[in-house]
């Protein structure tokens, strides 16, 4: 037909002029974006570039001020996620969306119509096989979703998409949370999808794996696109960095120190799992010394968590000795950790760290409001607390109108600079730090990982726990590797390769 | 036509001040329709309801003597409500500081200068010993809070009830009512010939200086943190179940001094009549105030007013006094829909749709 025709020649998915405003600020200015069928399309950019909105206005989660969306060059109109659904675009969160005490079945067939008020298993699973053996998206469709491995869920929100005939499917960040080998697998089936013709938007912060997977690239900068380029050989992260922040990035300047004595101990720590589960933590013998950058690998929920609670005092041991600066422990509380040198960035940011709905003042405060000179006889000098905090923020560049603004609207790079500049406000021995950059852009990335090498410079050790090989490559001095609660792996980071570490991190050398 | 919310950035100064005032107007514009109902002219009714509570020095005394005790049930609620200590038991905690300075008032063998001092202490131990149960049941054994507060009120009123028609029965009454406490231990009048006490101006100063105590200190900083996010809370080395306890004893004993006023600046006595639901009125006025301790006054005067003003009201345009209770459950509907707005905003978008 000639409709067929034309339609070759149409991009799958264009988005034109696209505009919005909050408040004073412009998150999109005029957005040109275009998506071919069969192509990955990476989208970069920063934090606050203006992609999350882009891909929330295209997902029908904001309206747009101005602009148009066309899908095969008709225009559509996506004011909320059921028109988008309708119109063929698929999005896979950074946070999955699934029912884990549901079948890997039933989570598909949420929402479906079914067949006169009947839910039709027979068909949706010969459809989920269909799905699962063209693009190499193998799923049991009776497990339980709470069962299943990240990864695996991760698989299951892509079927998801297709099932509901998605060709257009965003995908945001989808390697933060795997291991190495688990993003190997994702890049097959997204491969497969692609040369089904479905197109992809990738988003990631790891510039490694956007240009081995995309074909074409579109960067994004204060909301504007500044970049519409072809995935050449010859085009390289550094260069990709530069077109993100504008400036040229330096890589981290990690020469070689003379290690100290020894800050932090961990003697056989162990804690005990929930109701008669596997133990969290076992046998956990670990030290950090005096100018060293400690690296912990592991899939997410090995362990780590765990292992920066204990040392932060959040949890208390089952077993085991912990040692700081040659003190033993007695009391695990984190005020003591505190008063004996540890600092900690949690995991959870907003969860264990800030107080998003008061001022950044008292979440910059809250472990510092007790102290002198903030308080005096229990009062608070408040003229201490707003020089300190405005200090804070100059010194760390956070950018914000002021201490007064609700901790909740800073940006997620902003959030951990305050984090920080708080835990460094202790002028820690030992700083735990759990997954300080999962999120940020390449400036606070680099930002954070510079705070972390100044402190190994003045003698200070860092616990860095990251499921980012990449990350734990470019600053630490060693890596540790943590499987189901076990260290698996004690390497020095010089004379490992990531390969090596996703090995024992998938529990090669375990069991 | 669509209506969407959408967060807001930063809430606007001036919200914080007339969301109160639209809320309160609201509640009047949709109270009006019973005013209506009832065969009255709604401005004439509603003029009669505020000349009965503000329109003579008279009503105006009534009016904040009928504040005092809600400013502390308030402040009690907005208080632990700060750190997330649901506390519904001031009403019981509020009787605990009734009774005990109706027994210490009592007492012979004191000196008549230690009276007014003793029972307002003893008032406000009482009520934090009351408040401390659940506040030990929440944090040892996580009980809920809300349940345990709301059931220790029955627990305070029947206990109450049936020390009144026994033991600590008035021997020259004939009802159950404790015998009256001494003439030294009678809260003095601030204005003669009116009813206004001592109790009174110590509302005030009492919500002065919780205001200090939440905006000044740590440990009013440490409230507000635990309140906000009790896990970073802890990971940040702050005793969270220590706050939490601490925090719901001075609510309980905010509550108590509630029932200290009234004993010992109006009935000098307890009865079964003592307090008509101040401790749960604490609840919306606190949230009328958005758990600000100055904003607890106005809120509790508001209240006040219309309990007072609705008996003019109601003589002069035959509405029926319950009116009152009705506004004041509007309003604080009203309260948490316009808190709505602080967080978001409202857009409304007109949506073409394909054929």
């Amino acid at each position: 037909m000639q409709q067929d025709a034309s339609n070759a020649d149409l991009p799958l998915l264009s988005m034109r002029g696209i505009e919005k405003r909050f408040g004073a600020l412009l998150a999109n200015a005029s957005v040109d974006l275009e998506l071919r069928s069969g192509e990955v399309l990476g989208l970069l950019g920063e934090n606050g570039a203006g992609k999350t909105t882009l891909m929330n206005v295209l997902f029908g989660m904001y309206s747009v001020d101005a602009g148009s969306i066309h899908i095969d060059g008709r225009p559509v109109s996506i004011s909320r996620p059921a028109d988008a659904l309708t119109a063929g675009i698929g999005m896979v969160h950074q946070h999955f969306h699934l029912v884990p005490r549901h079948s890997v079945l039933e989570n598909l067939m949420v929402g479906e119509p079914g067949r006169g008020g009947r839910l039709d298993a027979a068909s949706a699973r010969r459809r989920l096989e269909d799905i699962a053996s063209r693009y190499g998206l193998e799923l049991d469709p009776k497990a339980l979703v709470g069962d299943l491995t990240v990864g695996e869920q991760q698989r299951l929100e892509i079927v998801k998409a297709l099932f509901r005939g998605a060709r257009i499917l965003i995908l945001d960040e989808p390697t933060s949370v795997l291991t190495p080998q688990q993003s190997e697998s994702l890049f097959r089936a997204i491969r497969a999808m692609a040369a089904d013709g479905v197109g992809i938007i990738f988003i990631s912060h790891k510039l490694n794996e956007v240009l081995e997977i995309t074909d074409r690239l579109t960067v994004m900068r204060r909301g504007r696109v500044v970049a519409q380029i072809d995935n050449e050989a010859g085009l390289t992260r550094q260069k990709l960095a530069e077109l993100m922040c504008g400036h040229p990035i330096l890589p981290p300047d990690k020469r070689r120190l003379e290690t100290g004595r020894t800050l932090l101990r961990l003697s056989g720590v162990g804690v005990d799992g929930d109701h008669g589960h596997r133990p969290k933590l076992s046998e956990i013998t670990l030290d950090v010394r005096a100018g060293e950058i400690v690296g912990v690998a592991g899939v997410s929920g090995n362990g780590q968590r765990e292992l920066a609670e204990v040392i932060a005092g959040v949890v208390a041991p089952s077993s085991g000795t912990i040692e700081i600066d040659g003190n033993p422990v007695l009391a695990t509380n984190p005020r003591s950790m505190q008063r004996l040198g540890v600092a900690h960035i949690p995991e959870d940011r907003m969860g264990a760290g800030l107080l998003t709905t008061l001022p950044l003042s008292d979440s910059v405060m809250l472990p510092l409001a007790h102290k002198a000179p903030f308080s005096r006889f229990g009062w608070f000098n408040r003229k201490a607390v707003r020089k300190f905090v405005l200090d804070q923020i100059k010194k760390f560049d956070i950018r914000t109108e002021g201490p007064e603004v609700r901790t909740g609207t800073l940006s997620g790079g902003n959030l951990q600079k305050a984090l920080l500049a708080r835990e460094l406000a202790l002028d820690p021995l030992v700083l735990v730090a759990a997954q300080p950059t999962r999120g940020l852009d390449v400036a606070a990335v680099e930002f954070v990982h510079n705070q972390f090498l100044k402190l190994r410079e003045v003698g200070r050790g860092v616990l860095l726990i990251s499921e980012d090989l990449e990350e734990l490559f470019a600053i630490s001095d060693r890596i540790v590797v943590m499987y189901e609660g076990h260290i698996v792996g004690n390497l020095d980071a010089s004379a490992t390769t990531p390969a090596e570490v996703g090995l024992l991190m998938a529990g090669a050398k375990a069991a | 036509m669509q209506l969407r919310l959408e967060t807001r950035v930063r809430t606007p100064a001036w919200m914080n001040l007339a969301l109160p005032v639209i809320a309160v107007f609201a509640t009047l514009v949709l109270c009006s329709g019973l005013i209506v109902a009832a065969g009255a002219d709604v401005l004439s009714a509603y003029g009669a309801l505020f000349q009965g509570a503000f329109g003579s020095r008279v009503n105006l005394v009534e009016t904040l003597v009928k504040a005092a005790p809600l400013v502390f049930t308030g402040l009690a609620v907005a208080v632990a409500f700060r750190a997330k200590f649901w506390n519904i038991g001031a009403e019981g905690q509020l009787l605990a500081g009734a009774m005990a300075a109706a027994f210490v008032g009592a007492r012979e063998g004191l000196p008549a200068w230690s009276l007014v001092p003793l029972m307002i202490a003893g008032g406000a131990v009482a009520g934090g010993l009351w408040a401390s149960v659940p506040a030990l049941l929440k944090v040892r054994f996580k009980v809920d809070d809300v349940v345990a507060t709301l059931m220790l009120n029955f627990v305070m009123f029947y206990g109450m009830m049936a020390l009144l028609s026994g033991p600590w029965k008035d021997s020259l009454s004939g009802y159950p009512d404790s015998p009256d406490i001494r003439m030294e231990a009678e809260f003095p009048i601030l204005l003669e010939p009116t009813r206004l006490h001592l109790g009174v101006l110590l509302a005030g100063l009492g919500a002065v200086l919780v205001w200090l105590l939440m905006t000044r200190t740590t440990f009013g900083f440490a409230i507000r943190a635990v309140g906000e996010n009790a896990r970073a809370a802890a990971h940040s080395g702050i005793p969270v179940n220590r706050v939490v306890f601490l925090t719901a004893v001075l609510s309980g004993g905010l509550a108590g001094l509630a029932g200290v006023g009234e004993v010992a600046g109006l009935h000098f006595q307890v009865m079964a009549t003592l307090s008509p639901g101040y401790g749960y009125s604490g609840i919306v006025i606190a949230m009328l105030a958005r758990l600000n301790p100055l904003g607890v006054i106005p809120s509790a005067i508001f209240f006040a007013a219309i309990a007072t003003g609705a008996e003019t009201m109601s003589r002069a345009t035959g509405v029926p006094v319950f009116l009152a209770d009705v506004i004041q459950g509007a309003s604080l509907i009203c309260m948490l829909i316009a808190l709505l707005f602080t967080q978001y905003r409202l857009r409304v978008q007109m949506v073409m749709r394909d054929a």
